[in-house]
């Protein structure tokens, strides 16, 4: 099993997300994220899912078919920006408070709320940079950890080799 | 500015869809839309199940090509109607279903006959619709018959809470249609065009492989001109029985599991497959790594998901199947045909030394395949042929000469038994001056008999044919081949029910035949009667198995022609 990225334009429906998801459940492909959101024009959002599947040749014909899916790209990570919100809760007594903050500055986190037991950072960017700081600070205990799902668009220079589907 | 409610907008914008007939059934939800139909000119049949009202929209829209209409309330009328949508998704039949729905305000709240109908349908449709504004109602029903007959057709289902039925709107001609999404490629691109007659050009062993493609875009016409400018065989899968006509010297007939020899070895044979409105199922492939193994492949489907799916073609090509042959027939520009004679030759000596058999003896018991010629003999080749699945629907198909399209309706993408009666009532309620003879198996027939009633009361005078072996014929056959003879739960005994009797208390004449002699004066007496339903029930072999038959997964190099053959 791989990661494929797919941006997927769709009308701004109801239904039309569970129309995505259960076509990808047919194929028994486990979504690993899922970001949803309107686009520039009103009537369209743009769905970013990041799947785990062998290839994707045959769904993203599938996914086509659906009458409120308009667009499919299949974003190649080297050709592309991605970019990840997340929010992360790590345990801090006092006495590892400020070296967690340090690791916090180095990774550009913001800390939001600081109490007597913990601190909560968010934290944004390619998702590499931030699965390296989850694991900077697993070894201090994580309480909470909520990410966003990936975004992802193609870089402008490249984007004409992206092969889009009609 | 006066208004009407959303249930005359509804009749309203099935009329201005020129719809003719509805299949339904009424109930608590969709009751108010059951009021304006009674003022429109549109005709309600009344099925006896929602499942049955769905196969005769199928049947409707099989025999005439136009959508076909069925209606029903909520919840279990609903869940009835998924199986009909799921055989027409499959076998891309244009329908278009209109289901009730509980009021806005209860729906999700396990109110009395609720059921998520449009998740529930959701991959058993082409497209769904769950409508909460009224105002909507126009365009929607414009826009699920625009996407139900075209591209690939299929199945567009439309919820009405029964509270929009009831709500004021103001009437509006449905608007331009707005599918940003939805833009079926019809014409095929000319470079594969082009492409795709260099190859026919250098072929040696070329097949026309067609389907059920050819007769939805109506390119029969096309296609017959196309086999002969280019002198190629065709093959004509299940679903694309009287493409061209079995009649014609270039016709092999069915490929596939239970094709004939010379089809299916033509296509393990050729060095070129020229594909058209064909997916290439299992059905008909075998194990898709032995399949038609020297073959290079051009595939052209309306459906680009059907292209690369099971083999990847040296030439794909995107469009209607008709505008693909007439484009492929502008660029075929030559004046004298291909010699063909060497290919042709070999293939019309697999037809001579390797012909569909059967053993009728005249004091033995009936052998099914005779009843079909029978029939054929008798009734003729105009007549339209409904099946189920099965034994009985794999024999038809074989027996049967198919002289054009729309002659030939059965279920076979999802293989749904009881789909022969109430497909037979669509088709006779849309072709009502065509004979209309059903041949189902007894196990099928049990499935679906009650629209029978329907049949007699809405004066609709099918003829129905019971191949009565007295079991799953098929589930037996593979358990005899397959699971040693260990027969389990595939025993329906020939003698309960007694056809006949159930024939006429649902209002039908109730025939049989029990000896070869009686075969074809049963058929005469059956055809005499046009003002009822006519029922005949054959008492057949019940040790008869389909040959020629590839074994599922297995290579169509390994037919077995015969019990004989066995290994």
């Amino acid at each position: 099993m791989s990661q494929h990225t797919l941006s997927v334009l769709v009308e701004n429906k109801p239904s039309v997300l569970a129309r995505v998801s259960s076509l990808l459940a047919r194929r028994g492909f486990n979504i690993h994220s899922m970001a949803v959101g309107p686009t520039a024009d009103e009537g369209m959002s743009r769905m970013t899912i990041v799947v785990d599947a062998p290839e994707l040749e045959q769904v993203k014909k599938q996914l086509h078919k659906l009458v409120n899916v308009v667009r499919i790209m299949e974003l190649d990570p080297a050709e592309s920006l991605e970019r990840e919100v997340m929010l992360i809760r790590v345990a801090a007594t006092p006495g590892k408070r400020g070296e967690i903050l340090e690791i916090g500055t180095i990774f550009k986190a913001t800390a939001i709320d600081v109490g007597s037991t913990s601190i909560a950072f968010t934290v944004d960017g390619e998702p590499r940079k931030i699965n390296d700081f989850v694991e900077l600070v697993r070894p201090y205990g994580i309480v909470e950890l909520v990410k966003s799902g990936r975004v992802a668009m193609a870089r402008d220079v490249r984007s004409r080799k992206l092969k889009a589907i009609r | 500015m006066s208004t009407i409610t959303g249930a005359q907008a509804l009749i309203k914008a099935l009329e201005h869809e020129g719809v003719e007939i509805v299949f339904g059934v009424p109930g608590g939800a969709i009751l108010p839309a059951y009021d304006p139909i009674l003022d429109s000119p549109i005709r309600h049949i009344l099925a006896r199940h929602e499942q049955g009202a769905g196969h005769m929209a199928e049947g409707y829209a099989w025999a005439t090509g136009r959508v076909g209409v069925t209606m029903v309330t909520s919840g279990p009328a609903a869940t009835n109607l998924v199986t009909p949508l799921a055989d027409a998704l499959v076998d891309s039949v244009p329908m278009v279903a209109i289901t009730g729905q509980v009021p806005t305000h209860a729906v999700g709240n396990d109110a009395f006959q609720e059921a998520y109908t449009t998740g529930i349908t959701m991959p058993a449709t082409k497209h769904n619709y769950f409508v909460t504004d009224p105002r909507e109602i126009p365009d929607v029903i414009h826009e699920a018959f625009h996407i139900a007959a075209t591209g690939r057709p299929g199945p567009v289902l439309v919820d009405l809470p029964k509270d929009v039925l009831n709500a004021e709107l103001v009437w509006h001609q449905p608007a331009q249609l707005n599918l940003p999404g939805y833009k079926p490629t019809v014409d095929a691109h000319p470079r594969p065009i082009k492409d795709a007659i260099r190859l026919i050009e250098a072929a040696q062993r070329p097949v026309l492989y067609v389907g059920g493609g050819i007769i939805k875009a109506g390119a029969h016409e096309e296609l017959l001109r196309f086999a002969e400018a280019t002198q190629i065989p065709v093959v004509t899968t299940l679903m694309g029985r009287g493409a061209i006509s079995d009649l014609h010297p270039l016709a092999l007939g069915m490929p596939g599991m239970h094709g004939n020899y010379t089809a299916v070895t033509a296509m393990q044979k050729s060095d070129l497959l020229v594909s058209i409105g064909v997916r290439f199922d299992d059905r008909v492939t075998g194990d898709p790594a032995t399949f038609a193994p020297h073959a290079k492949v051009i595939h052209a489907d309306v459906d680009p998901a059907e292209i690369g799916k099971v083999r990847v073609p040296e030439i794909p090509i995107v469009g209607d199947a008709r505008r693909v042959l007439q484009q492929l027939l502008e660029k075929w520009d030559h004046q004298t045909t291909p010699d063909r004679k060497k290919w042709l030759d070999t293939v019309h000596g697999w037809q001579r030394d390797y012909p569909l058999h059967y053993d009728q003896q005249p004091d033995g018991p009936i052998k099914p395949q005779y009843v079909i010629e029978e029939l054929y003999r008798l009734a003729g080749p105009d007549t339209i042929v409904v099946s189920g699945v099965g034994q009985h629907q794999m024999w038809a198909s074989q027996y049967w000469k198919f002289t054009e399209p729309r002659k030939w309706i059965n279920s076979g993408g999802l293989g749904t038994m009881g789909f022969a009666v109430p497909a037979a009532v669509g088709a006779k309620a849309g072709r009502p001056d065509d004979l209309v003879y059903a041949i189902d198996g007894d196990g099928c027939f049990q499935m679906t008999p009650q629209e029978l009633i329907t049949a007699s009361v809405e004066r609709i005078p099918i003829k129905v044919a019971i191949l009565n072996n007295g079991a799953h014929g098929m589930v037996k056959q593979w358990q005899n081949l397959f699971y040693g003879g260990r027969l389990s739960a595939v025993d329906l005994g020939r003698d309960v029910p007694n056809y006949v009797m159930l024939a006429e208390a649902m209002g039908c004449v109730g025939l049989r035949a029990e000896t070869p002699d009686e075969v074809g004066p049963t058929i005469e007496k059956s055809l005499a009667i046009d003002d009822r339903p006519v029922v005949v029930e054959f008492v057949t072999d019940t040790e008869e198995m389909v040959f020629p038959m590839v074994p599922a997964g297995g290579s169509n190099d390994d037919i077995i022609l015969s019990r004989e053959d066995l290994p």
